[in-house]
This record gives structure tokens, sequence and C-alpha cells, in this order.
């Protein structure tokens, strides 16, 4: 008696988060993806299609408009938005971030995941304590250190600020990475003779491409997203500014139309969406590697 | 082995290879623990010093900056120790935003972090079993995470906007709806449940829906990479003993997961408390979503006041630590059982 009960209870839940399950699959497709289609498309009309009809998914094809491109990309001097110059702006400030933080952060994670010196296990402590002070806390003083270098308002200097930000993540992503290397390896090329260093650049390098490339996309990332140090310190030169920022001050003005908007979120998304499409599985795997053992 | 004392002449002359590399007067041979020590630390300093003077001489400096009157004009030609004061902070918990802001930023950051881990938790269990296109719909999932964020807050924007959003208009064509909602700048929305009249903070709410929407990726990719590391034996045990689905769940899944869920939970409770930029750009702190952060960048930008600015970006910083202690106290222990 009890026992049929049981069963019919086990083959009810069965069924129920079977069907529950293609809802909750269905709903997170739809809020994750719509969101961005609706950007796309807002961007290919023009304002008058929009005000129109603010409820319309599609655009028709005499809607059907690039225009809004053309005005975020022309250079301000042709009466556009200039967002050439911000990407490569972003472009700039990323990829810097990228070689520095990965310069700082190799020597950094190899030690920690090698090497027992005095007060290794303080060191992921102390980097994870970055994270335990607003940003806008750090931005008050490094923003009147950097005018007293002369570093505020470049590029450098935000690239100096992001590449603080970056390396506690870089180092616990490669540190995770590096553990799983046989420690064998480096004995053998000890024996032939490689210094520390050699053994770094030429076994421990090669072996920990794919991590590499997942911390640096991931730093790439933070650094292309990046929006208040931005704010901060480039506000006031236009010149230098990034994708990001060129955007937050586009909206505020007023004549700008919400579509010409879109497009200049369509630009922004674009490099790091491709960037992540091509490298997902390499950038899931070195984020979550270890997460089992923490 | 490492007992021999320094530069001991006995051993120098027995050993070998002090000969063909002849040390400096009074130098030991190095053992390999000293080498390591010597190479680690070696390696960690160009780590360290990025950190010390980005990140630890800057803190440093906003603790000093947060006891003394400064504004940002005289702050250039200002010394490290000044007139020292309480006057910021006097100031600061004076004023009357302070206290409601504080609350604000608990309310925000509980509800973001417990949505985003649950969404996230939810969707990772959705996604467990293989399915036709999962690695597709994975991916696709990443994106609110990987997007920038200045992007997404203005999709939100113009999506929930009461002139030309999209969700107005549905919502007048779907729910008929009478008057379009301004989801992001209305404090306080009245709602009528079952003739009970319910005033609900809107603003806030829809911030935090966004942080749970931009935010859950994390998680789940988080829970997935844990889920699959579940053994199957320890399933099939529990379905041979005749567990039911939310039984397997409650018993045997969620005590494995418990461990990564509690990490989440503290790491995304800290990114939310000091998050800045999703609020601003979505309500510039507004209609009651004027979270801490927002509000130091006020001080900061608004009135140049740097010395409240820091005093109060402090007092967060403090704030977050005794709750994390708290949270350690009560909680870190059954965690570690747990893991």
């Amino acid at each position: 008696m009890t026992r049929k009960a049981a069963l019919t209870r086990a083959q009810f839940e069965e069924r129920f988060f079977g069907v529950l399950r293609w809802f909750v699959i269905v709903f997170l497709a739809l809020i994750t993806v719509i969101p961005f289609y609706y950007m796309v498309l807002l961007s290919l009309k023009p304002i008058d299609a929009l005000l129109l009809d603010p409820g319309s998914l599609w655009i028709s094809a005499k809607d059907f408009t690039f225009s809004t491109y053309q005005d975020v990309l022309r250079s301000t001097d042709a009466g556009g938005q200039g967002f050439l110059k911000f990407l490569l702006n972003s472009a700039l400030v990323s990829l810097g971030t990228v070689v520095l933080t990965l310069v700082a952060a190799v020597p950094g994670s190899y030690a920690v995941s090698r090497l027992k010196f005095f007060g290794h296990r303080q060191v992921s402590a102390l980097f994870l304590a970055v994270y335990m002070f607003p940003a806008t806390l750090l931005a008050v003083p490094l923003f009147v250190i950097f005018a007293k270098v002369g570093l505020s308002s470049s590029l450098v200097g935000l690239a100096i600020v992001y590449v603080a930000q970056t390396v506690p993540v870089s180092i616990y992503m490669l540190k995770n990475y590096l553990v799983t290397i046989p420690a064998s390896i480096e004995e053998a090329a000890a024996l032939d003779g490689c210094s520390r260093l050699q053994t770094v650049r030429k076994v421990i390098l090669p072996l920990a491409l794919p991590s590499l490339m997942a911390t640096g996309l991931y730093v790439f990332m933070i650094a292309w997203n990046e929006f208040l140090f931005a704010l901060l310190f480039l506000a006031a030169d236009p010149d230098k500014w990034t994708v990001s920022l060129g955007l937050a001050q586009l909206s505020n003005g007023i004549e700008v139309p919400k579509t010409v908007l879109m497009a200049g979120s369509v630009v922004l998304t674009i490099p790091v969406v491709l960037l992540f499409f091509a490298a997902e599985r390499l950038l899931t795997e070195g984020l979550t590697s270890g997460a089992d053992k923490s | 082995m490492t007992t021999a004392p320094a530069g001991a002449p006995q051993r120098r002359d027995t050993d070998p290879r002090s000969t063909d590399r002849p040390a400096s007067p009074g130098r030991r041979p190095m053992t390999a623990s000293r080498r390591a020590n010597r190479a680690g630390l070696a390696f960690v300093s160009p780590t360290f010093l990025v950190v010390l003077v980005v990140v630890v001489l800057p803190i440093a400096w906003t603790v000093l900056l947060a006891f003394q009157k400064a504004k940002l004009v005289d702050i250039q030609g200002m010394g490290l120790f000044g007139n020292w004061s309480l006057d910021n902070f006097a100031q600061v918990f004076d004023s009357a935003g302070f206290w409601s802001s504080l609350w604000t930023t608990l309310l925000y950051t509980a509800g973001s972090t417990l949505g985003s881990v649950a969404l996230g938790l939810v969707a990772a269990l959705a996604l467990r079993r293989p399915f036709k296109g999962r690695g597709l719909l994975r991916a696709a999932m990443l994106l609110p995470y990987v997007a920038p964020v200045v992007a997404v807050a203005f999709v939100w924007e113009v999506a929930l906007s009461p002139q030309y959003g999209v969700v107005n208009d549905w919502g007048r064509r779907l729910f008929g709806w009478d008057d379009p909602i301004a989801f992001l700048s209305t404090r306080e929305y009245e709602v009528h449940l079952l003739g009970l009249h319910f005033d609900i903070p809107l603003a806030l709410l829809t911030v935090i829906v966004f942080e749970c929407w931009r935010y859950f990726p994390f998680a789940f990719l988080f829970i997935l990479a844990r889920l699959q590391a579940v053994p199957d034996t320890l399933e099939e045990a529990a379905l041979v003993d005749g567990a039911t689905m939310t039984q397997r769940f409650r018993h045997v899944l969620l005590p494995q997961l418990m461990p990564v869920i509690a990490l989440l939970c503290v790491l995304r409770f800290i990114m939310t408390f000091n998050k800045f930029d999703d609020v601003y750009l979505l309500t510039g702190g507004g209609a009651g979503t004027d979270v801490a952060a927002v509000r130091v960048y006020d001080f900061l930008t608004a009135r140049y006041d740097v010395g409240a600015a820091a005093a109060q970006a402090l007092t967060l910083a403090v704030v977050l630590m005794i709750l994390l202690g708290l949270y350690f106290k009560f909680f870190g222990n059954k965690v570690q059982e747990e893991a």
C-alpha cells in the first residue's frame, strides 16, 4: 500500500519536473536572447518607426536602415558620434590590460601553485581582499595620484587600474590550472639543466596555453566593459573615451535618437560577444575549474 | 639538513659544489626550501607591486582622508597628515540619506544575491541532462554576464520606457494596463490584490531584477560545473532506495552543492554591495534606489568633498566586513563541514 503510494509520488514528480524543465529552458532562452534581439532590432529601424509602434518585434522591409550605424561610427568632424575612435581606444586599453595582467599574474600564480615561500598562504587572501573595498573608494586617491604623476586622463593610467582589478582573479584561474600540471615534468626539466625561469618559459607556459587564453579573454572582457574608472578619469577628454563611456555620454545628449543609442550598444557588444563565442568553452572551463574544491 | 650554522666552514670543505661556485663570505649554500622561498617571493613581487601601488596604498590614503577636511581643489597641495577630526563621519551619520541608503543597499544586495544564485541553481538543474541544443543555449545564457553593462542597461531602459518601451506596449495589449508604468522612476507603486493595497518599491525591485538577470549566468556556470562532478552512483543508490526526485535533490544533490552555493552567495554579496555602474546607469540613484556606492560617487562629483566621500566609503567597507564576519562566525564552520 505505502509502497504503491510512494511509487506514484515518484512517478508524479518525474513527470511534473520533466515538463517543468522544458518550461524553464524556454523561459531562460527567452530572457537571455530577447533583450539582445531587441537591441539589434531597434538599431536597424528609424526612430519614427519605433515611436509609431513601440510593441513591434520585427522590422518591415521599408523601415530597414543602416543609417543609425553610419551616424554612430562616423567621426565627429563628419557629423557622427565618432565611435570608431572610441573602439580603437577601448581596444588599446583592453589589449594593454591583458598583456600587463598576464605578465604580472603568470609568475605570481606559478609561485602560489608551486613554491612554498614565506607568506604563500596569505597571498591569495590578500589579493581577494582587494574586492572588499568599493571601487569608488579606490577611485578618489587614484585620481589624485595619477594627476600628480601626469597619468590622469591617459589610457595608460586606466590600464594600470584595470590590471590591479583583474590580477586577483587571473592568479586564481591560472593557479587552478597550474596545479594540475604534474611536478615531475618540471623535475625532468630541472635535471636537463633548465633554470627555474627557463622551466617556466619553455615547459610550463606552453602547457598552460589554454588557461592563459581563457584568463586573457576574461581580462579583456572586464577591461572592455568597465565603466566607473573610465567615467572618472576620462570624462573631461572626449578624444580618450572608451566605447562604454562614449555610449553613456551619448545617452545624455537629448537630441540623440534611441535607435542610434541602440546601434552604439550593438557596436559596443559585438567585439566582446564574438570573442566569447569563439572561446566559450575555454572561458567557462577556465573560470570554473577548481570550483568544486573551493 | 637545514640546521648547519651559517657559513659552517667544515661543511664548505667537504662540499664539492662550493668549490666550483665560491659563495660570498659568510653565506651558506642555499637549501631547496630557501631557494623556493626566494624564487617564490621574486615571482610574486610584480603582482604584489601592482596591488600595493594601485590598491593598498590608495586604500591607506583613503583612510587618512576620511579623517581630514579635504575638498578636491585643495587636495593636491595637502600633506598626508593634516588636521585630524571626526567631522566627516559626523556629517555622514547625520545626513538624512545615510541610514535609508544603507537599508536600500542591504535590500538591493540581499535581493540580488539570493535571486541570482537561486535562478542560477534552477538553470543549472534544468540544463543538467544533455538535450539537443544544450551547448548553444548554455553559451547564449552567458550573454547577460558577458555583455557590457552600459549596453544592457540601455536596452532595459528603452524596453521599460513608458513612452516607447516594448514592455508597456505589450502590457497594455496582454494585461490591459490602463497607464504605462514607469518602472525605473516610480518610488512606490500601489498594487491592488484581493481587495488589499500594497505599496511596492518598484524602481528598487526593477534594479534587483536587472541584477538577478545579469548575474545568474555566473551562478549557473559554477553550479553546473559542480553538478557535473557529482558521482552518478550517489543518485543511483538513492534511486534504488526509492527516493523521489525532490528527495534526491534535497538529500543528495543539495548537500553536494552547498559549499559552492555558499561561496557564490558570499562572492555575489561582496560584489553587489559595492556595485556602482548598474544602478547608476539604470536610475542614476533616484526613486528609492540610492545605493551606497552611487552616494559615494555623488559626494565626489557633485560636491567635490573627498573627505566625506572617503568617510562614507570607509563606513561601507566596515559594514561589509562586519556582515562577513558574522556570516563566517555562524555559517563558516557549517560550510566547511559540508565541504
